[in-house]
């Protein structure tokens, strides 16, 4: 059966208006909407789209959004789904954004935003521990980890230019242990 | 002209930061730098802590609420649109062309490299937002920084608390102990 074009639209605005934070966050509300509610696909098939989104450039939500949009109905499918994704993000965002715009200047606001800021960072450092007990594991990971912050926060490089350089030493790497074995 | 920019910047930060949610900090940061008049490093903080407690992926929330500061409503659109865009399309172009691209031996070689290198472009990410909150205009901030030494240890400890809830204890102590400048 042709999955309809606002069906998909509608899936993923609930999906973007129902999930606090990407990544993980968003996949019990996958699996209600796309598995359960659908049947727009397996469990199995969701997994290994969210592996894909997790693996390509861009936010994992949005991928994983388009990714399912494009099997069900082609390139419009990728597109609309991931509209529907992103809307409720406008929306929400830009309400609040202008609403704080006209409350800036009080000296209420920026005390209550100076003490976020302390609990951003100390959300920030739990992030980190989190991903760096699954990715920074040994030896090689520990080095790169410690470029990546030596090379943008001591001296200066981009974000860009550190990417570049992990994909082309990583690529390197693989190309050397495969002539090996 | 200044949205066909925001695009631009966007679509770059959309194209380079892989690993979703906080990965595109980083490149935000830099964006700060070059175009302050579009965002601060200050606003970037607070950015963060409005996209933890709203619903949506992370990457996107921050992506309007830029956009919205730099250009206002319209901005806020392009930015979003911008930082999507090359994954709609990479994302359609390795649905259509490569059916295993997650277990390709080229892309995990360069993930193996990619993913402690992104760990460390958020720490750099985190040092930045760090020396915000230690060095307020320039001179030390005894109060937020005692305050962040204290809150720190508690956040790792319960990791299963709402990240919303944080950032409201955060608000509250912040108007409370005055943490501001």
């Amino acid at each position: 059966m042709r999955v309809r074009l606002a069906a998909l639209y509608l899936a993923f605005l609930k999906i973007g208006a129902l999930t606090f934070g990407g990544g993980y966050a968003m996949l019990p509300m996958l699996q209600r909407e796309v598995i359960d509610k659908h049947g727009w696909a397996t469990a199995e098939e969701v997994l290994d789209i969210w592996a894909i989104g997790q693996c390509t450039p861009g936010i994992i939500a949005v991928n994983t959004a388009t990714m399912i949009g494009y099997r069900k109905r082609g390139i419009a499918g990728a597109i609309v789904a991931t509209l529907g994704e992103v809307t409720p993000s406008l929306l929400i965002i830009t309400a609040l954004a202008s609403l704080l715009a006209r409350v800036q200047d009080s000296v209420w606001v920026a005390r209550a935003f100076a003490g976020i800021r302390i609990a951003v960072c100390a959300l920030i450092v739990q992030s980190i521990i989190t991903l760096a007990r699954k990715s920074v594991v040994d030896l090689p990971s520990i080095l790169l980890f410690l470029a990546s912050v030596v090379l943008t926060f001591l001296l200066g490089f981009t974000p860009i230019a550190v990417v570049t350089l992990a994909i082309f030493c990583g690529l390197i790497v693989g190309w050397v242990r495969r002539g090996r074995s | 002209m200044v949205h066909l920019a925001l695009f631009w910047e966007f679509f770059k930060i959309g194209l380079f930061s892989i690993g979703g949610g906080l990965a595109t900090l980083p490149f935000l940061y830099k964006l700060a730098e070059t175009h302050p008049h579009w965002i601060t490093a200050a606003q970037i903080a607070d950015m963060v802590a409005i996209s933890e407690s709203t619903p949506g992926p992370i990457g996107i929330n921050m992506a309007t609420y830029a956009g919205y500061h730099a250009a206002g409503l319209f901005g806020g659109l392009v930015a979003t649109l911008g930082e999507i865009a090359p994954s709609v399309v990479i994302i359609i172009l390795i649905a259509r062309f490569l059916e295993n691209f997650d277990k390709n031996r080229w892309v995990s070689s360069a993930f193996w490299a990619l993913r402690p290198t992104v760990v460390g472009l958020i720490t750099f990410a985190l040092l930045k937002l760090l020396s915000l909150v230690v060095f307020t205009d320039g001179m030390l901030n005894l109060r937020a920084t005692i305050a962040f030494a204290l809150v720190l240890p508690v956040v790792l400890v319960f990791k299963r608390v709402h990240p919303l809830l944080w950032i409201a204890l955060g608000a509250a102590a912040g108007i409370a102990f005055n943490l501001g400048p």
